[in-house]
């Protein structure tokens, strides 16, 4: 690795943490394919720039891009204010025109007799090998001051993304903090372009943030863990485009970029695909084992206590169970000891699975009394399964349901007895 | 050294000055009107509310309930009108004022915990740069339990259900410690848990002096809830004590025919033959 591409390589990895911070805050707030536009709209500003200044000079392309993409973002939010253009074709429309315009542009200029014309085309589809020092001293400069105010302003940002119209009744002066967030975007955009080119920017941005949300719940994580993948799309990206000479940096950046979001999205912990579909798997098979202990139970009362042994057969009675799925859900209670085999074809509780029964009946006929008598206090959202019954309704309404059950002698009489009401309800009287 | 006339004489002062605050209405708007693309949506209203009431916006859909909080609290342009809290105008007195906006108006999908949505409720006082610390954190936690959610603190919000958002909505605004608070709909689609935890809190509200300005859509309950109502369709239909405004007279004026609708839905209900 020469001296260059180490330069290189830090100038791609700290655009990497820029956009992938700045870019979270775009994803959330829905925003994410202004970007797209502010990248596209910056081409002719490029090649307005190289005409005036007659050669590659990146501070004035910077220039030139920052105040062709200002302008397309101004054109973006005027068509939506001001008429009844929705975001979505305001930004396609803004977005294809530049976009359009700037490459007949650069083509003229590709065209024009004499002058130094390389290093234009190295904009549309980005060029890490042509960047020199100076370059990365501007593009780091720019990212390191987007990082500071981003953290400085990470309270107002984080109200602003969250609830614009209660930042707004706070005092919080949303309209500037809408513009510093999009001019943050915008500097990170024009910085990135020499790396990545304006068609692929966007990815850039977006990328880094739609991964990070896959693995936490908090947004200083999703900042941290998107700056992260940041880094790393930029650092491995500039390495392979290096290494294969050819190769173009933008494409490469990407697709690294894109194979950790696919990574992000199956394999992140709770948000990801492999991690839902285990656990639809395992509540699955546990709404089996209580729904299997239940019957168990419910078909040995009322003596549960003598654990009478039962056949699948005996279990498609009550349930809506073929005889292979029963013969399924005894053996797998059986393998965590909740179950017995008699003789291969009965079974019955152990000690363990009578415990887990007794508890498993009480908590729904619990909630049966509840929604038969109470509904009017609807528990939405409630994981009924959940051993925490206590915790959503509260343990004095817990008691009274107790209580209920053993006036309707659906107590299971293994389970100790709810403590008496303190309003007599063995009298008649109401525990409310 | 301080003598005891002195204690009178400063007693005195402070008093006086209650007494002064106490006169001046929590809420005084003065020929106010909003219009959305040139098609006004109020008209001229005019409004003073007694300090420590819990106030009802009542009227049908269209009426202009949310626009009239939206516009009272600068969120929505006036194209006229003047809107003083406790005698100055709201940009100077936006610290004695909270904000609930409807549950609806935000993304529950962020990754925010409930105790970072309440802390939200801070920032306002906080200044510039600075982060909330232990002080804020302990404000927001009383403020969950007041509303009974303190369990739920370092919940995802989108794991929360719709009656348990709500609430922690009222304690982003509780944490305020606001004079004066706009709640846009806050019973809309709550469960009955929340619903009383709601009306309970009002009344704490009113308890400690505070003045409260509800939306509110159902006529079934607003005469127990509230002691202050103002029906509003467009204009100020009637406003004061809800025993003097809520007549069947007033209603027909705010709901026009769309009243009968509600009158026979009202009868029918008292007769139980509507189920469900």
């Amino acid at each position: 690795m020469d001296y260059n591409t180490g330069v290189v390589l830090i100038g791609t990895c700290l655009l990497g943490i820029a956009a992938g911070v700045i870019g979270s805050f775009a994803v959330l707030r829905r925003r994410a394919l202004m970007g797209d536009a502010l990248a596209h709209a910056a081409l002719p500003g490029i090649c307005v720039a190289f005409l005036i200044i007659g050669e590659r000079h990146f501070a004035g392309f910077l220039l030139g891009a920052l105040v062709s993409g200002s302008l397309g973002v101004g054109i973006v939010t005027l068509l939506r204010h001001s008429t009844r253009i929705k975001e979505d074709a305001a930004i396609g429309i803004v977005l294809s025109v530049f976009f359009g315009g700037g490459i007949v542009l650069s083509s003229t200029i590709q065209h024009m007799p004499g002058g130094n014309r390389s290093g234009l085309d190295t904009y549309i589809f980005g060029k890490t090998a042509a960047m020199v020092r100076q370059d990365v001293m501007i593009i780091g400069g720019v990212c390191v001051f987007i990082l500071a105010v981003s953290m400085l302003l990470y309270k107002e940002f984080k109200a602003l993304s969250f609830d614009r119209e209660y930042a707004s009744a706070q005092g919080l002066p949303v309209l500037a903090l809408d513009f510093a967030m999009m001019t943050l975007l915008v500097l990170v955009t024009v910085a990135g372009l020499p790396a990545v080119g304006v068609v692929l920017m966007a990815a850039m941005l977006i990328i880094p943030g739609a991964a990070a949300r896959f693995w936490t719940d908090r947004l200083h994580w999703m900042l941290m863990i998107a700056a992260f993948i940041g880094a790393l799309t930029g650092l491995f990206g500039t390495m392979m485009s290096a290494r294969y000479a050819g190769l173009p940096a933008g494409p490469i950046i990407v697709l690294v970029g894109a194979s950790m979001f696919v990574a992000s999205m199956l394999f992140a912990p709770r948000r990801g695909i492999v991690a839902r579909v285990l656990s639809r798997r395992r509540l699955e098979v546990r709404t089996m084992r209580q729904n299997l202990l239940r019957t168990m139970y419910e078909l040995a009362e009322p003596d549960p206590a003598a654990k009478p042994p039962v056949t699948p057969v005996e279990l498609t009675s009550r349930r809506a169970w073929s005889v292979v799925q029963a013969r399924r859900a005894l053996e797998r209670a059986q393998a965590a000891g909740m179950v017995e085999s008699v003789d291969g074809m009965r079974y019955r509780f152990t000690e363990a699975g009578l415990e887990e029964a007794v508890c498993v009946v009480r908590t729904h006929r619990l909630w049966e009394v509840f929604l038969i008598e109470e509904a009017h206090v609807a528990a939405d959202h409630v994981d009924r399964d959940a051993d925490s019954i206590e915790h959503v309704l509260g343990a004095e309404e817990v008691r009274h349901l107790e209580r209920r059950l053993v006036e309707m002698g659906r107590w299971p009489k293994e389970a100790p007895l709810p403590p008496p009401s303190p309003h007599g309800w063995a009298n008649g009287g109401d525990a409310t | 050294m301080i003598t005891p006339e002195r204690d009178v004489q400063q007693a005195a002062t402070e008093s006086g000055a209650a007494v002064k605050k106490a006169a001046v209405a929590p809420l005084d708007v003065h020929d106010m009107t909003v219009a959305y693309h040139r098609r006004p949506v109020l008209w001229d209203v005019d409004l003073t509310l007694p300090d420590g009431c819990l106030t009802a916006v009542v009227g049908p859909n269209g009426a202009g309930k949310s626009t009239l909080i939206k516009a009272i609290l600068s969120l929505v342009p006036k194209a006229s009108g003047r809107v003083l809290i406790y005698g100055k105008p709201y940009e100077q007195q936006r610290h004695l004022v909270g904000y609930i906006p409807q549950r609806e108006s935000v993304d529950w999908d962020f990754p925010v915990s409930a105790l970072d949505v309440v802390l939200m409720g801070r920032y306002g006082r906080l200044g510039w740069f600075r982060r909330p610390g232990k002080h804020d954190r302990q404000a927001a936690l009383e403020a969950l339990e007041n509303v009974g959610m303190v369990d739920f603190a370092h919940r995802q919000i989108a794991q929360l259900s719709g009656g348990q958002q709500q609430r922690v909505f009222l304690a982003r605004a509780l944490v305020q410690d606001a004079q004066i608070y706009f709640m846009d709909e806050p019973f809309a689609g709550v469960d009955a848990a929340t619903e009383s935890a709601i009306v309970e809190l009002l009344r704490t509200l009113r308890a400690r002096g505070r003045t409260v300005v509800v939306v509110h859509h159902d006529l079934q309950t607003v005469d127990r809830y509230f002691d202050h109502m103002i029906l509003l369709n467009m204009r100020v239909v009637a406003d004061g004590p809800t025993g003097d405004v809520f007549t069947p007279e007033n209603l027909r004026n705010t709901y026009g025919g769309r009243l009968t609708l509600l009158d026979e839905a009202a009868e029918a209900m008292r007769h139980g033959r509507v189920d469900a």
